[in-house]
């Protein structure tokens, strides 16, 4: 395999191509997730106090799943990004690499 | 269940100074450690780049849990329910927007300070000394803010006087960062991070075995003692945009506090940095829904009454709770565990100022990039002494000032001074040297500008006195209404013309409301009408950012896009 010397060969490469454009598209997705849940949660608590009122069983409302479930889905999109990372991106990033011959 | 009377908090606590102690003596024998292993720059401001993910994602979450959060969340939920866990929720949601944006490049762009990433392409000076101005004021702002909350809170739990709780807290954390820069800082973070987790999982353990471990239970209680209201969402968002606001800045300010960006610079890789973001994340959140369930607890089995008579804010529900299930021995272990939460907060910011200074003004700005290794760390540990004397003095000046601004602030001008120009940089190739500076100055003075102009200082702090006034006269006009009508009733009694009293209530009612009308008129008005000024000051900064970078192409910068692209994604040529 030909060693990519210069730094547009690189940029020009296929497998960079497609690390980097996989990673700004799961990055910008996660972060529209992100960002709708979050400020969803606070549009429900600005527009729509009755609904998170509302009990769910017992004492319980459902305002507070809803709470707790937007603290635990943060956690979860994080492990959904390291899982892709992991497998997907730092494979890419080696073979980029090897071709580099770095 | 104790008695206001029964509870020793606010006396001297033998037990907790103990565990305090032993806390102090094991991390001076680390820093001790530390200091032997510390002797480049990059021992000092990253600990050598050997903390692993896991050791990093312990150490972030040790930065960013103070005790405010600890203590302040509890006493929020405890006091105002449901309210208080929305506020718990906004402090965890930047740390996947870390992830996601940031902390790859960061890593990979960097080598000490999230300046050099910002400066990476562009003119170092001017961005130097920009970025360092940004990173100064926030690390200071957020200092005031722990040194005050630091003395009210170790008065109240170890009854030491005010001074000297500062005074203690600064020296030590002077101690930690001088001798044992980034290595030593880093353990305390993680045995703070350790203790405070442990601490606070024992504390929902024993508060859940009073419930049979059920929260319906729990639930159920607290709605028989405080009716369904404690459950559901109450005044805490009334405004929207102002929630808004708010959401933005604690998001995106995350994202742009100096000493956890720094953090990034202690893992050997991207990888590392991505996985701590991962753990940090995770144990934040588990802290945040333990602390919720320690403020429904103690409102259930301390009880509000006397969980506002030890402390108007609520801040002593945790160490009730803990007092009433556990004694005086768990009690005064976490008081320890407070006080060591608070001494790791402000160790971290302190050497976040201290590398602003040292690496970005001295070696960036007066240097121009040119100085010896050891003349650097020597700058920095001297920064380190005059941030910590600066913190003392001012957590002195500031005794008995109400700064809960502040860390609004501080997050504001972290999302609006830090996190765009830092953003920008990274991904569009036709940033310009003038659109950052621009951008960071924008955010700084816009941010800081509109809370002066904001409720929370123009109305609550500048215009106290006449908002109490205006306050006092609304109680007084509802006094006397109340006291007219309650004569007239009793006339009720004695006259046949039931009638034309009750159109004197009415017409007594009707002056009373005008009055307070009238009074209400009075009550001074802040010039800006948000909470927050997030919304505006970031917007502001992306905008200017933009703008300027558009009128002025900086052909420079853009041909090193390439190069730092490679860098960013790949890691190529990253320290």
């Amino acid at each position: 395999m030909s060693k990519l010397k210069s730094t547009q060969e690189i940029l020009q490469d296929e497998d960079f191509k497609s690390l980097s454009s996989q990673k700004n598209t799961i990055s910008l997705i996660l972060t529209i997730l992100e960002l709708v849940l979050y400020f969803g949660f606070i549009a429900l608590i600005a527009f729509n106090k009755p609904f998170l009122s509302q009990k769910l069983s017992g004492a319980i409302t459902i305002g507070i799943p809803i709470a707790v479930g937007t603290i635990v889905l943060s956690w979860i999109f994080t492990g959904i990004y390291i899982r892709w990372a992991n497998s997907k991106y730092d494979v890419l990033v080696k073979k980029v690499k090897e071709k580099i011959g770095g | 269940m104790p008695q206001a009377s029964q509870t020793i908090i606010g006396q001297f606590n033998p037990v907790a100074v103990m565990f305090f102690i032993l806390f102090v003596i094991t991390t001076l024998g680390i820093t001790y450690w530390a200091a032997k292993r510390t002797r480049t720059t990059k021992d000092f401001y990253a600990a050598g780049r050997s903390v692993t993910g896991f050791q990093n994602g312990l150490a972030l979450a040790g930065d960013y849990m103070s005790a405010a959060s600890f203590l302040g969340i509890a006493g929020l939920v405890s006091t105002k329910g449901y309210d208080g866990l929305i506020y718990s929720v906004g402090w965890l949601v930047g740390w996947p927007i870390i992830m996601f944006l940031i902390s790859e490049p960061l890593r990979n762009l960097g080598k000490y300070t999230f300046a050099d990433v910002v400066a990476y392409r562009l003119n170092q000076r001017p961005i130097r000394a920009a970025a360092a101005a940004g990173s100064l004021i926030t690390v200071l702002f957020y200092l005031i803010a722990q040194m005050v909350g630091a003395g009210t809170l170790i008065k109240l739990m170890f009854g030491l006087p005010y001074e000297v709780a500062i005074v203690v807290v600064g020296t030590l954390m002077i101690a930690y960062v001088i001798f044992g820069g980034m290595i030593a800082t880093t353990w305390v973070q993680i045995i703070k991070a350790a203790l405070l987790l442990g601490g606070a999982t024992l504390l929902v353990i024993l508060t859940m075995a009073q419930f049979g471990f059920s929260y319906g239970d729990l639930f159920a209680q607290a709605e028989a003692k405080y009716t369904a209201k404690f459950l559901e969402p109450g005044g805490l968002v009334t405004n929207p945009v102002d929630a808004f606001s708010l959401g933005l800045a604690l998001m995106f300010g995350t994202a742009g506090l100096p000493h956890i960006l720094m953090r990034f610079y202690t893992v050997p890789d991207a990888r590392e940095a991505r996985k701590s973001v991962f753990y940090a994340t995770g144990f934040i959140g588990y802290f945040y829904i333990l602390t919720v369930t320690i403020g429904f607890g103690a409102a259930v089995l301390v009880g509000q009454d006397i969980i506002t008579s030890i402390d108007k804010g609520g801040n002593m529900a945790g160490p009730l709770l803990a007092e009433a299930l556990g004694g005086n021995l768990f009690l005064g272990f976490l008081a320890a565990v407070a006080f060591a939460t608070i001494l790791a907060v402000v160790s971290g910011l302190t050497l976040a100022g201290a590398s602003a200074f040292s690496h970005d003004l001295f070696v960036g700005v007066i240097r121009r990039g040119v100085a010896a290794e050891k003349e650097e760390v020597k700058v920095a540990k001297i920064a380190t002494i005059g941030l910590g004397v600066t913190a003392i003095l001012l957590g002195i000046l500031f005794k008995g000032q109400n700064v809960a601004f502040l860390v609004g602030l501080t997050f504001a001008i972290a999302a609006s001074a830090n996190f765009p120009a830092l953003l920008m940089s990274i991904t569009w190739k036709k940033f310009t040297t003038k659109g950052a500076v621009a951008s960071i100055y924008t955010g700084l003075f816009t941010a800081s500008i509109l809370i002066v102009l904001s409720p929370t200082v123009w109305v609550d702090i500048i215009h106290k006195s006449e908002k109490a006034a205006v306050e006092k006269e609304i109680k007084a006009i509802e006094t006397a209404s109340k006291e007219k009508i309650n004569a007239l009733e009793q006339q009720k009694a004695t006259t046949k013309d039931v009638a034309v009293i009750d159109a004197s209530i009415t017409a007594e009612k009707q002056q009373a409301d005008a009055q307070i009308k009238e009074a209400k008129a009075k009550m001074p008005k802040a010039i800006f009408p948000l909470k927050n000024p997030g919304i505006y000051s970031m917007g502001a900064a992306f905008l200017i950012g933009i703008l300027f970078s558009l009128f002025g192409r900086e052909k420079e910068a853009e041909a090193k896009y390439d190069a730092e692209k490679l860098r960013s994604y790949i890691g190529i040529g990253a320290e």
